[in-house]
This record gives structure tokens, sequence and C-alpha cells, in this order.
């Protein structure tokens, strides 16, 4: 079992947890993930590594409730458990295994969408530890819905927020603030990670590819064991099929297929859909779940 | 009795059988089982014996079994096999010791695959357990993964008093047998659960959600947690794809993420959150056990199921008994047939998949007659969901992470075939991480090996 020491509300519909996981948290790296279970009878949920504290054995997880299964984990308490949580899984950042003086002579943008600020964080945190200062860009629908704002202004060196409703600080896509910051501004990078939801690394990385920032987007697509095993998380990737826990979760930006990434993601939406109208109909559900032969 | 043929063994209706998830064989029962032992004529020199991986005494348990001696019968077999009741329903017997045997010259074998079955649900249902030693030797032994490989050798160190721990990389240890392989063959509960229990209770320890590689690595395990010695028997898990057009679209599964979601988590009962696709018509690409496996799964689910495979029906590598099984439950084999393209709807989910036809050429490297195909004879199946079974391949993440620990062109571990020693000290391997994808018995046998090799080495120190 796997003790939550903390658990709380971000924002709505997104939650953060403190996990005892000690295997975990002495090995794992910005970039990675785990996949969780709540219970004998729950679904494995592939899950951020939004933070971890080596020295005491736990790592901090994020998600956002989408479906029955996430609902369920949302009323989990502090002094609660997990049943299993595995990892850390995928390939940690590029930039942990290379030469770090190298690293050093980069100038670094980092572009995180919503919940995506949670995985943005560890890779920030990462690099203000190894004495690198980067941009930040965080994006949310709106105020109420920004998660991780102080703790990322801690760690960034310049850190720029905005909404989409301008509820908030800039107004806009994240695109509006890249764009800005390079034509206006006269800002130079050579590297750009944007992590969020599909369509805001889809947009962000049209914009990249044409401003030349090499973009390096973060997938998380379904999947059910999380190391190699189904291959549910296979995208493409230039000419190649990868899956996106072993080979990834960090790929190309511009070399990936978002059109087929986000037809894959739907195919389990809607499952999920019935998954959450099976939990709140209770016994009155019949029909149109996933075990009776009644999709498509 | 006729005594050329074997006791036949009930079965669930195929009628019936085809809509639930419960166990197809049922077993012989204790008159029936002494009835089939009574066929065997105790060679001297018994061929069985040899054609057994794990070289179980055939005649000395069916003798026990024909005398009545059941537990004595267990006794025998527990000193070859720490997975009875699992081999005695998924080992290729037909292959093995039955084809070896001497009866089936004129007539059928002795049906030595079902009177071990029997022995090991007899010994179970009667709380027979093993014992484990009264003292450890002090010595810690690890081993990754909890497939049959791995716990036949973790069982055989820890009878040897070896302080064994298997590392699990998925929440249930059992490895193929409980991701695998569906229920309607091998009980989870019933069957595999105790056989792994029964592991434990030699004194191994399983720590589950441990991805060695990943959550630790082999070299942390020798020079940081005090284990000795390290087993490999991590398996061949990556599924692989056909890379036709159209792969990537909704509804397009592998075989392995298809019986995963079935098989470990369930998604077959209400209760279990996972979903499942179920599918109104489905293809199964591939010959194997593990499309037999996929196509009786998805059968079971509710929808058509056709397997689709580019030989001939001689050439289907799955067992026998699996093809007579899943022609009874009404699967549809669509031979000399092979997929170039699946087509989609504007939504990206499947709607149909192209093939071509094929007829057999010349024997190829397997000796198999090559399928080729027919110029112009594609045609359209109609299907909304295709599973791909087409093999595995052994995981890169332990020798990737691993220095000193040599592998092939197919990255599977190079070993020793007697022992399980791999280029590097210390680290043995076996099972599908070592020869690719193949049968439980055999990755019993590696493990058997490994454990050989390992005490060799350790007694040695």
């Amino acid at each position: 079992m796997y003790r939550i020491l903390k658990a709380e509300m971000l924002a709505d519909k997104i939650y953060l947890m403190d996990v005892e996981a000690p295997r975990i948290a002495k090995a794992c790296q910005p970039g990675e993930f785990v996949i969780v279970k709540m219970d004998d009878r729950g679904e494995r949920i592939p899950l951020t590594i939004c933070d971890y504290n080596r020295d005491k054995g736990t790592i901090t997880i994020v998600f956002q409730t989408v479906g029955a299964s996430t609902e369920k984990m949302a009323d989990l308490k502090t002094g609660d458990s997990f049943e299993d949580v595995v990892g850390p899984l995928g390939n940690a950042s590029e930039f942990v295994e290379e030469d770090l003086e190298e690293v050093k002579k980069r100038k670094y943008l980092f572009v995180a969408g919503g919940v995506g600020t949670a995985p943005v964080y560890p890779q920030v945190k990462w690099m203000r530890e190894h004495g690198i200062s980067v941009d930040v860009i965080v994006g949310a629908k709106t105020k109420d819905l920004l998660i991780l704002e102080d703790a990322m202004r801690e760690q960034a060196g310049n850190l720029y927020v905005t909404t989409d409703d301008g509820s908030y600080e800039r107004k806009g896509m994240v695109t509006e603030v890249i764009k800005d910051l390079v034509n206006n501004q006269g800002k130079q990078y050579d590297v750009c990670v944007a992590i969020g939801p599909m369509i805001m690394m889809k947009f962000t990385c049209l914009l990249t590819k044409e401003l030349g920032i090499p973009t390096v987007v973060s997938l998380n697509p379904v999947m059910v064991d999380g190391t190699g095993m189904c291959g549910a998380c296979r995208i493409t990737v230039g000419d190649e099929v990868k899956f996106a826990c072993v080979d990834g979760p960090e790929f190309d930006g511009h070399k990936v297929n978002f059109d087929e990434a986000m037809k894959r993601q739907m195919m389990y939406k809607s499952e999920e859909g019935r998954a959450i109208l099976k939990t709140r109909e209770g016994d009155t559900h019949h029909g149109g779940c996933g075990q009776c032969g009644g999709d498509n | 009795m006729d005594v050329l043929k074997k006791v036949p063994v009930r079965e669930q209706d195929p009628k019936v059988r085809a809509t639930n998830f419960e166990e197809v064989c049922l077993g012989y029962n204790e008159e029936e089982a002494r009835e089939e032992a009574s066929r065997c004529i105790q060679c001297k020199n018994p061929k069985c014996v040899k054609g057994c991986p794990v070289s179980i005494n055939i005649p000395g348990f069916i003798k026990e079994v024909e005398e009545g001696n059941i537990e004595e019968a267990a006794k025998v077999i527990a000193l070859s096999s720490a997975l009875p009741a699992v081999c005695g329903r998924v080992c290729p017997q037909e292959s093995q010791c039955e084809g070896q045997c001497i009866r089936g010259i004129k007539g059928e074998p002795v049906s030595i695959g079902k009177l071990e079955r029997f022995v090991a649900d007899w010994s179970r249902e009667h709380g027979i357990v093993p014992e484990a030693p009264e003292k450890t030797n002090g010595k810690k032994v690890a081993v990754i993964g909890s497939g049959p490989s791995g716990l036949t050798c973790a069982g055989d160190l820890a009878k040897l008093g070896y302080e064994v721990t298997i590392f699990e990389a998925l929440h249930e240890p059992g490895g193929v047998l409980t991701y695998g392989i569906p229920e309607f063959r091998l009980p989870k509960d019933g069957v595999v659960q105790p056989e792994i229990d029964n592991v434990r209770k030699l004194g191994v320890k399983i720590e589950t959600n441990v991805i060695v590689g990943k959550s630790v690595t082999i070299d942390e395990l020798l020079d940081e947690e005090g284990f000795q010695a390290v087993f490999i028997g991590s398996g061949a898990g990556l599924p692989m794809f056909m890379g036709i057009p159209g792969e990537n679209a909704n509804g397009v599964f592998s075989a392995n993420e298809y019986l995963t979601r079935s098989n470990l988590m369930k998604a077959f009962r209400d209760d279990y959150d996972t979903p499942i696709v179920a599918g109104n018509k489905v293809a199964v690409v591939g010959g194997g056990n593990v499309a037999m496996d996929a196509a009786r799964t998805a059968l079971r689910l509710g929808a058509e199921v056709h397997v689709v495979y580019r030989r001939s029906e001689a050439e289907l590598p799955a067992r026998a008994e699996e093809v007579h099984h899943a022609k009874e439950e009404g699967i549809i084999f669509d031979l000399l047939s092979n997929p170039i393209e699946i087509l989609t709807d504007e939504k990206g989910w499947v709607n149909g998949m192209k093939c071509i036809r094929m007829e057999l050429g010349e024997p190829d490297a397997s000796g198999r007659r090559r399928p080729v195909e027919v110029e112009g004879s594609e045609f359209v199946i109609d299907v909304d969901t295709v599973i791909m079974s087409l093999g595995t391949s052994p995981n890169p993440l332990i020798s990737n992470t691993t220095k000193g620990l040599d592998i092939n062109k197919r990255r599977c571990i190079i070993a020793e075939e007697s022992t399980g020693k791999t280029s590097k000290e210390g680290v043995y391997a076996g099972g599908d991480a070592v020869t690719g994808a193949a049968t439980v018995i055999l990755a019993m046998e590696a493990g058997r090996a490994g454990a050989r090799g390992i005490d060799e080495y350790l007694s040695a120190r």
C-alpha cells in the first residue's frame, strides 16, 4: 500500500497528492511518470510526477478528473492509500542525461498548458537546481484553473502567465505569448519544451516550427501497463510508430502526428463517459457500457 | 474400455462456454484418472520423460495414480515441477510427453497432461502444501519477473535454502499466466493464485510494482541491496505490429492489450473499472496460441470472430486442442489471407480490413511452405475491430540499463542453456527473455537451469 501524506484540490477538478513510494522517489527524474491503481478493481492510470522528495521517500502527483476512476481517486484523503503505485516509467527528459555544460549553453523556453503545468514544474526546478535560468509560459483557461503559480515563480527565471479569457495577467493562448517574446521582445530560444493538452501542443509546434525552435512535447496517451507490453500508447513520430511509455513520453514535437494522436485519445474518452454514467446511475445503469458490446 | 483410446475428458458444452469465461475443460475425477492411468504400460525406458522439458518421472506418478495414492503422485511431480496445475493445462503435450508415448503408435497416447492436472487439482483441493526448508543458508537471490521461469527458479532456489525475492513489474504476480492466458483456459483464483501461493510458502517473497531497470537496477540490487545473484526471467512482452496503413486506427489492438485488459484487469467483469471494446465483428490476425486466446476472448464478449492467417490450417502454430476448441465455439478461420490495409471511417475507427489471398510456395527457413500473394486477389473483410497477434519481443529495459549484459540481434539476452549464465557475473537469465516468445514449460525448464547455475555459482563462493 502506498500512503497518501497530503491531498489537496488545486483547482476545479485538479488535485495534488503526496504519496509514499520510496523506490520511485529514489529513482525518478524529470520527464518520467507513474501508474497508480486505487484498489483491487481499479484501472491502471498513468500520472505525472510533479515533484519528489528523495529523503522522505515521497512523490507528488497531480491529476485532473476525466472519468469515473479519476473521480473516485479525487475522493481519497490524507491517510488513505493507493493499492498500487508503479514507476518511474518512461524516459527522463533529454537534458537530464546530457552533458551539463552543453545544456547550460542553451536558452530554454518551457510552455505549460493547464494541468500540463505539473510535468513542466520538475523540469524547471531541475534547471534551477543546476543553475540554469529558464523562461516559462503557463497558460490556463481562466484564473481559477491556474495551478502551481507560486511554486513555478520560485523556480523560473521569468514566468509569463496567460489566461484564455483574460481573467488574470495576459489574455490569450500560449502561442500568443511565444510570438510576443520572440517577435517583440527579441528573445531567442534554442529549445522549447511544451506540455499540455494535445491541441495546445499541436499549435505550439506549428508555431515553433515556423520560428525554427526545436520543440519537445510530452504525450500521455491511453496505456494499460506502461512498460511496453500493451502497445495502446502507440503514436506516429515521423515515419515511425513509437510507444509513448518506453520510447517517450517526450518526443520531437515537430515530427509527432497530432491528428492521429487526438483521434486515438477520443476512443477511450467516450468509454470513460460511459463509466461516469455507470457510477452516477448505479444499479439502474443498463447498456451502452464497455462490457455489453454496444459501442460504435 | 477401449485401451487404444484416452478416457474422454469432460468439457463445457461449446454453445454454453462461448458465452462465459468459466474453464472449458473440466478435468478427470479420481475414477476417470485411475482408469486412464491404467493405460500406461510403464515402459522400462520411458520416452515420455525425455519428451518433458523438466523430466517429470511420468510413469512414476502415473503408477501412484493408478494405485490411488494421489498424494504420493503429487510428491513425484513436485520433485520436477513447481507449477503442475498450470502445466497440466497449457503444456503442448502432443509434441512433448504424449508425442513420445508408445501407446500413441497404435492408438491414442496416455493423457499425461490431464493426469498431471488431476493430481495437481486434487492436492490443492486436499490442502497439500509444499514444505519450506527449516533453515535458510543466508544467501540472497533476486529473481526478476514472476512468470513461469521466475517462479520455477525462485521455488527451486528456496528449496535449496536461498532467501529469494521476486520483483514483478505489474501489480499481480504470475506474468503471462496472469495477464496473457485467459481465465477459460487457466483460472486465476482457482489455479494460478494457489500455485503462486505455494511458491510463497517455500519462503519466497514477491515484491510487486517494481520495474527492474527503472525502479531499481540490477547493479543496485547486487551492490546496494545485498543480493548475491540475480535471475532475469522478464519474458518477451513487447507486441509486434505489421506496419500496414491504418494500423493505428481506433479499434486496432495488440493481442497483449486485449488480453491484458481482459485477464489482468478483468475488464470482462462488470465489477472491475477497466473497459474493453467488445466489437461486433472482430478480426484476429495471426495463428498462434495467443491469437486463439484473443479470438476466444472476443467471442465471449459477444463478437463474431474471424482468425485471419496467411498460411493454411496445417501450418497454424497454435496447439491442435486450441484450434479445435476455437472451431467448436464458432470462431471462423479465414486462412491463406493476409491483411494489407486497415480501413477507417472519418473519426478514425476501423470499418474494414483489406486482405489479399495467399498461396503456399516453396518451404522457407522454418521448413514451412512460404505464403505468396496471389496477384489481384484483394478483398475486404467487414470488421470493426482488429486484434494483431503477431508475436512479441523482449523488453529492452533491463538490457539497456545493465552494464556488461550482452544481447543478440533480436534483443534477447545471451545465456548458457544449461545454467542460464550470462555475460555478467552473478547474473543468470532464462525463459522468453532469452529465447524470444516460447512456451510456459520451456520457460520453466530455463528457470530450473538458472537455479542450478546460481546454486553452483554461490556454492563455490
